[in-house]
């Protein structure tokens, strides 16, 4: 089923269609898939398998006010080696100021410098802000801009202004791939976020992501099952594979697990891969770090054994 | 490829004896027939011996019965709530033991079991402790009836004994209760749980067996009151049994349920409820939705939903943790299941299994479905007990109403719709006792449960599952 979905946003008229003559999605059920996925009981050698996987997944984060050259340096490191013989994350994701910095330090390491750009994190500022926002990052060496939409837009069903940002915001990304930030916790409703993936997706995201990390509710294992689920659909009927990057709220590594459940189970192999799945993150790795560690020795080492950077 | 490493629940926490006995008069005796073995469905391993209770040990455990009705019956409500209460408490900190041994002897996952069958047996015990003391508000007045005699199926063991155990005895009823001869093992341990929670003995006798058991129970004049789930061919016998002798009479039967699916459905939850419909304990459901009604305009892109969800069902050892299609419970109904689905190609329809490797010991069966299946077909008419769900389609609301109707069964029924006044619409048409909207498979305490037509009559569970255990 490869039909063509040009004309889908060929009018605001038709976006609306489309979005609304898309499946419901039954907040009961839903939730209910997702927590019998989360008792999955991922152990020994899966264990050790997944966690690897989740490390080499994590956009490792910082998105203060107070973040520095220096921490973002530090970082950095850590990002390249977490620790013992852990793999490389996946990338790093700073603020466009700090790309420079992040780029400069990872040169050669294969890891992804990833921006939040777009006026993150409310988004509430002019397109042309946000196009040159993300031009400059582009431009300072990042590889990936995250961008936020604009949640007032949707919920308001201008679904063509927040079409159309994307679509602005993705020719000023250039070779960088774009990761479409849908803010579901002001979204509220799993019917909103599968709207907002599919709309995510026909605009040209390269991957759809759950959250700032700014607002709660983050990534939510229902939110993000469903977006698995749309991308998987998206997939099926245009061809096209789109990444996943729940953020937010994933601090420990039965999260982690879970969310590789969710993975596994609903949108496939294809997507258990750093290229497709990413798990947006800051406190996160040393708890992978920490549980390798368990895992290896049969011990759990005491915080102070695992780097703060 | 993410592999789950195998993640079995300990068998630890249980403790098998070799042989058990009957639980009469709060004494565990043994029973004068032969005993039998009851197996584990996985592996076909025997797990104990069980004695058999013939009609001299019925005689007796209904005789120990009608010795302790005079004094349950006149403790104040608030005091056999205490017991109620206190088994109840006993489920919840024993509950891994008895998810574990279900496992064990009925083949269902541990994950049902311990998620769904165990806690529910605790929440009924709760539910009807909490009626005790508050019969007269009920509105069936606060005499019990007597002895009862209750005869439960091997599909839900442990929640079974819990649908019949907690209302009869929170109205103050004594009870002879005969487990299904394959499963067995959690009413002796639910035994030792009254005797830990010092019930009164008498209240509670357990006697095990097979058909003629069950028989020496329903016909023993001194039952005041028969309650059966199981087959409707059985609970045609039983009726006949009881016929002209006063006692009274509920049945649980068989059921053949439509789960309704409409073009406006919210798709992904549809397919989890055809699953959990057709796929929760194997399909032995006695209100399984076993027949998929899908709208045609909406059908190919279900059923290839469907099809990719099977994919990654996970058949195998039912102590895994992460099982979610253990063992057939029995040879028996093996043997039924393989008759029935060559029945559905023989006749036409198109059966269709995702890859799936079967252990090599033990009793097995894909999940499996056929597609174009018509009325007419056997697999769309008779209750197959197994996980094989047949998909027939339909254009109008009244089309499905119609072909949901058109079965001699009633248990239950699911109508998937993101249109509120439709689920109304349909739920006033179909008859059936349950009808699930956007779920299926759902229990709880508070809610009555029962049949229509072949399926049965009286209800369980709720405010009106008191009445089969009242003088009304």
């Amino acid at each position: 089923m490869t039909t063509s979905l040009a004309d889908v946003a060929s009018s605001e008229a038709a976006l609306r269609a489309f979005l609304h003559g898309l499946p419901g999605v039954d907040r009961v059920g839903a939730d209910q898939r997702a927590a019998m996925l989360g008792t999955r009981s991922i152990k020994t050698t899966a264990k050790a398998q997944a966690i690897d996987l989740a490390i080499s997944m994590v956009d490792l984060t910082t998105l203060e006010g107070a973040d520095t050259a220096g921490k973002v340096r530090a970082m950095c490191a850590k990002a390249v080696r977490p620790g013992g013989e852990a793999p490389s994350v996946a990338a790093v994701c700073v603020y466009p100021d700090l790309v420079a910095v992040a780029a400069e330090a990872l040169k050669g390491t294969g890891i992804k410098v990833a921006s939040v750009a777009t006026g993150f994190p409310s988004g509430r500022t002019s397109l042309e802000v946000k196009v040159s926002d993300t031009a400059l990052a582009v431009a300072a060496g990042a590889d990936e801009i995250d961008m936020v939409i604009d949640r007032g837009a949707f919920l308001s069903g201008r679904y063509m202004k927040v079409y159309e940002e994307i679509v602005a915001v993705k020719a000023a990304c250039g070779p960088a791939h774009l990761k479409v930030i849908l803010e579901t916790g002001e979204l509220v409703t799993y019917d909103n976020v599968r709207r907002a993936s599919w709309l995510a997706m026909l605009a040209g995201a390269d991957f759809i992501k759950t959250s700032t990390g700014k607002v709660a509710p983050a990534a939510t294992l229902p939110v993000t099952l469903i977006m698995l689920e749309a991308v998987r659909d998206f997939r099926d009927a245009t061809g096209r594979q789109v990444g996943v990057k729940p953020a937010g709220g994933i601090r420990t590594t039965k999260d982690a697990i879970k969310n590789l459940v969710l993975v596994n189970e609903t949108a496939g192999d294809d997507w258990l891969t750093p290229e497709w799945f990413r798990l947006g993150a800051s406190s996160l790795l040393n708890d992978l770090l920490m549980q390798r560690e368990k895992l290896a020795t049969g011990r759990y080492a005491g915080p102070d054994y695992f780097t703060l950077d | 490829m993410f592999e789950y490493a195998p993640a079995p629940e300990s068998r630890d926490v249980v403790d098998l004896k070799s042989s058990y006995g009957l639980f009469i008069d709060g004494e565990f005796v043994d029973g004068s027939g032969p005993s039998f073995k009851t197996v584990n469905p996985a592996t076909e391993e025997t797990l104990a011996e069980v004695a058999t209770a013939s009609a001299e040990d019925v005689d007796r455990a209904v005789r120990a019965a009608r010795k302790a009705f005079d004094g349950w019956s006149a403790l104040p409500g608030a005091e056999r709530a205490k017991y109620l209460f206190r088994i109840a408490r006993l489920i919840q900190e024993r509950a891994r033991e008895l998810a574990v041994l279900e496992s064990l002897d009925n083949g269902k996952p541990i994950r049902e079991s311990r998620d769904v069958d165990v806690p529910l047996v605790a929440a009924h015990f709760f539910y009807y402790a909490g009626w005790a003391d508050k019969l007269e508000y009920a509105g069936f007045g606060t005499k019990p009836l007597g002895v009862a005699g209750q005869v439960i199926p091997w599909n839900f063991p442990l929640l079974m004994l819990a649908w019949k155990i907690a209302p009869a005895l929170a109205c103050g009823n004594t009870v002879v209760l005969k487990p299904a001869e394959t499963t067995p093992l959690t009413a002796l341990l639910f035994a030792e749980i009254c005797r830990q929670a010092d019930l009164p003995p008498g209240v509670v006798n357990i006697v095990t067996g097979a058909g003629e058991t069950g028989a020496a129970v329903v016909a023993h004049p001194d039952i005041d009151k028969v309650a059966f789930t199981g087959s409707t061919e059985v609970g045609r016998l039983i009726a006949r049994a009881v016929a002209g002798t006063g006692k009274k009479l509920t049945l649980e039967l068989g059921g053949k349920a439509a789960n309704i699916v409409f073009d406006d459905a919210a798709l992904d939850q549809a397919v989890e409820g055809i699953v959990n419909g057709i796929f929760f304990n194997q399909g032995h459901v006695c209100c399984a939705g076993s027949r998929l009604l899908v709208q045609e305009s909406v059908a190919e892109e279900l059923l290839a939903a469907l099809k990719r969800r099977l994919g990654t069902l996970r058949l195998g050892d039912p102590l895994d943790k992460n099982t979610d299609i253990g063992a057939i419970n029995s040879a028996e109904q093996l043997a039924k299941i393989r008759r029935l689905s060559d029945l559905g190609e023989a006749e036409g329809a198109e059966r269709w299994s995702p890859a799936c490797e079967l252990p090599e010991q033990g009793y097995w069966f894909p999940p499996t479905l056929f597609t174009g299946v018509a009325q007419s077909h056997s697999i769309a008419r008779e209750e197959i007990f197994g996980p094989v769900l047949s998909v027939l389609t339909f254009r109008t609301p009244a089309e499905a109403v119609e072909k949901a109707n058109n079965t001699p069964y009633g248990l239950s029924a699911g109508v998937w719709t993101e249109k509120g006044s439709r689920i109304l619409w349909m739920a006033d048409k179909l008859r059936a006792g349950v009808v699930w909207a956007n779920t299926f498979n759902k229990f709880d305490p508070t809610s009555p449960f029962g049949g229509y037509k072949e399926s049965g009559y009286g209800r369980e569970g709720g405010l009106a599952g008191l009445e089969a255990y009242l003088d009304v």
